[in-house]
């Protein structure tokens, strides 16, 4: 320092913390309250939420004492923002645990290969059912998705005044529709044909379809909408027309974004129940037609071994946890799928 | 292709119904029937106004822009010069509301004629842009190529790799990439883009070529190779160049064109052009003088 210098006070404390502070406070918080825990007879729970209470304490004197206030908020700040989501996490966890431990017993391979056909009460399997959701889920992306990247494209590229307007507000009507009323749409639907009563595999992909459109047209719109303007006009500049820009430019640049829109909004209805329930009725034998007769799925499936045990009803019981880990794990595999695409092909997009 | 085709047959009719110096001539001549002949077209404005919506952005351009020559457009910011630049491809009227009076002549055929089609138009009149804007999705082959591909030209593999070894060379760029011409454009150094990009421009061969700031996004090393490549380039086409750089133009450009508002929210006008030389030595307007030697702007 020099002489002419003036000090300027910066902090009302110039003290820092040893770099792993808050680590150290929690070990030590974790085993205090381990200990109180043991002591008191408490669950686990209680003693994650008592470390994490003590932690917070803990790092806030401690950070209070040392490096003074501006700091100790910050510390105080990013703790507490760390154990919220941890407390955030907890259901999460707790559901996948549960899924998994109770489901394990019967996620054998009988249960992966055979149907409910002829089982009365032990044996059986999912196998009837896990076909009927990827048809039934085929038919319903199959449907959606070009109705729904089209109304994007026009929606991003041609739409404009009150066609537009209307359009985008009712994609967000659609987005609202709860789940048994579409499943209710595609049953009247169907009844104005058929007569009341009728029970198709490809009735459920109608109710899953009108629920999958909206969130099909709203992601596809996002990433539409970030292909940057200069890349159009790259391609007008070069003579060419503006359906071929559209299909040949920006289609290819949004096209792993919009592949990764479609698996969430895939997975987002796989598990849907109630308009299955009523679209698809449930059967116990395999049938890969859905139009014809009744069509087995995963969610109904679930829901009905839970809901109408036979005796003894354990067998059932246990059917319905493997079929609700196989559901997840077919749910997980899809979001897993949708990130590996976005992140290998996915184009870099500067702005 | 049978489509274009016959719309493009349908345009030339109409065209040379209309006036006897048709602009879109067929047979083209070949690439190198035009490097020795080098005959490019040129452009004249006449009493362009051009607007967005109700806002009067351009006021009464008339211009003579001339073949195998470059014209540099100088200005402060928001007087006018892309908007005048983007009108000379109609890539203006891509903006909702915007729209142009007067006329614009490309060898004496107007551009703004309800006959043209703009895509069209665009062919003959290539643009490069402010920021390097090559294709994320395509390799540096298919950028080069791109104005051949996305309009499905049918053309056999040895005639494409000729067209893109040629407009890179062209570009001054075929020596860098060569080795590499499969890889994604996007690991090109900004100023190895923008020459991609002006090869892509060129590759199929406009008469005019639009540029609108090429060098701004550049450091000055590769923006004298662009400026070299602008020199090269005028021996093919007419080149048109708007810049904020000044001593970009004076070493760039044979004519300058001066673009000046009264004030913010007026329209811009061109208020003088000439000789590049002139307009930096000796202007006639008192405006130009007080631009080009920095005492505003």
């Amino acid at each position: 320092m020099s002489g002419s210098a003036v000090s300027v006070p910066l902090g009302d404390n110039s003290g820092v913390l040893p770099r792993r502070a808050t680590l150290i406070v929690f070990a030590a918080s974790a085993i205090a309250s381990a200990l109180i825990s043991l002591a008191l007879g408490l669950s686990p729970f209680v003693w994650l939420l008592f470390t994490g209470l003590i932690g917070l304490a803990g790092i806030t004197v401690w950070s209070l004492a040392v490096e003074g206030r501006r700091r100790a908020l910050d510390r105080v700040m990013s703790v507490a923002i760390m154990e919220v989501f941890v407390l955030a996490m907890v259901p999460l966890l707790s559901l996948i645990y549960t899924v998994v431990s109770k489901g394990l017993a019967r996620f054998d391979s009988e249960f992966l290969t055979s149907s409910m056909r002829g089982v009365l009460a032990e044996g059986g399997g999912a196998l009837h059912a896990a076909l009927g959701t990827f048809i039934i889920t085929a038919v319903a992306t199959v449907a959606a998705v070009p109705v729904g990247v089209l109304a994007a494209i026009y929606l991003v590229e041609y739409g404009k005044g009150r066609l537009k307007r209307s359009i985008t507000f009712f994609v967000d009507v659609m987005m609202g529709i709860p789940s048994i009323v579409a499943g209710l749409f595609a049953f009247a639907l169907f009844a104005i044909f058929f007569g009341p009563g009728i029970r198709l595999g490809v009735m459920g992909s109608v109710a899953l379809a009108v629920l999958m459109i909206p969130i099909v047209i709203r992601s596809a719109e996002e990433m539409l909408r970030v292909v940057p303007n200069a890349l159009r006009e790259a391609s007008y500049a070069l003579g060419v027309p503006k359906w071929l820009t559209v299909l040949r430019v920006v289609l290819p640049t949004a096209l792993a974004g919009i592949v990764t829109g479609v698996m969430l909004a895939v997975a987002r209805v796989i598990g849907e129940t109630a308009p299955l329930l009523i679209t698809t009725g449930s059967t116990t034998s395999t049938n890969l037609n859905p139009f014809d007769g009744r069509m087995a799925n995963l969610p109904v499936y679930v829901y009905q071994q839970y809901k109408f045990p036979g005796v003894p009803p354990e067998p059932y019981i246990e059917r319905a946890w493997a079929g609700a880990l196989l559901l997840i794990v077919i749910v997980m595999v899809l979001f897993l799928a949708a990130r590996l695409i976005a992140r290998r092909y996915g184009v870099e997009i500067r702005r | 292709m049978n489509l274009t085709n016959t719309k493009k047959e349908i345009e030339m009719a109409d065209v040379e119904a209309g006036s006897s110096d048709a602009i879109l001539e067929p047979p083209k001549p070949s690439a190198e029937a035009r490097q020795v002949h080098a005959q490019a077209k040129r452009i004249d404005a006449e009493k362009l106004n051009i607007y967005y919506g109700d806002f009067l952005a351009v006021r009464d351009v008339t211009v003579s822009i001339q073949p195998n020559k470059v014209t540099a457009l100088i200005g402060s910011s928001g007087c006018g010069k892309s908007t005048f630049l983007r009108s000379l491809n109609r890539m203006h009227e891509l903006i909702d509301g915007a729209h142009v009076e007067g006329k614009v002549l490309l060898d004496g055929t107007d551009i703004y004629a309800p006959s043209m089609d703009p895509v069209l138009v665009r062919q003959q009149i290539g643009m490069v842009f402010q920021q390097p804007n090559p294709f994320p999705t395509m390799s540096i082959y298919e950028n080069t190529a791109a104005g051949l591909r996305l309009n499905r030209k049918k053309m056999k593999k040895v005639e494409m790799d000729t067209i893109v070894e040629k407009s890179l060379r062209g570009a001054h760029l075929w020596e860098e990439v060569k080795d590499r011409l499969n890889k994604p454009a996007s690991g090109l150094s900004g100023g190895q883009q923008q020459r991609l990009c002006i090869a892509r421009a060129t590759a199929i061969e406009p008469e005019v070529l639009l540029m609108d700031e090429p060098c701004s996004a550049l450091d000055p090393i590769a923006t004298l190779a662009i400026e070299d490549l602008i020199n090269e380039l005028k021996k093919r086409f007419t080149i048109v160049i708007v810049t904020h750089n000044m001593q970009q133009a004076a070493r760039a450009s044979d004519y300058t064109g001066f673009f000046n508002i009264e004030k913010s929210g007026d329209p811009g006008v061109l208020i003088e052009i000439d000789d590049t030389e002139k307009i930096f030595s000796n202007p006639s307007l008192k405006e130009t003088e007080d631009y080009v030697s920095g005492r505003f702007g």
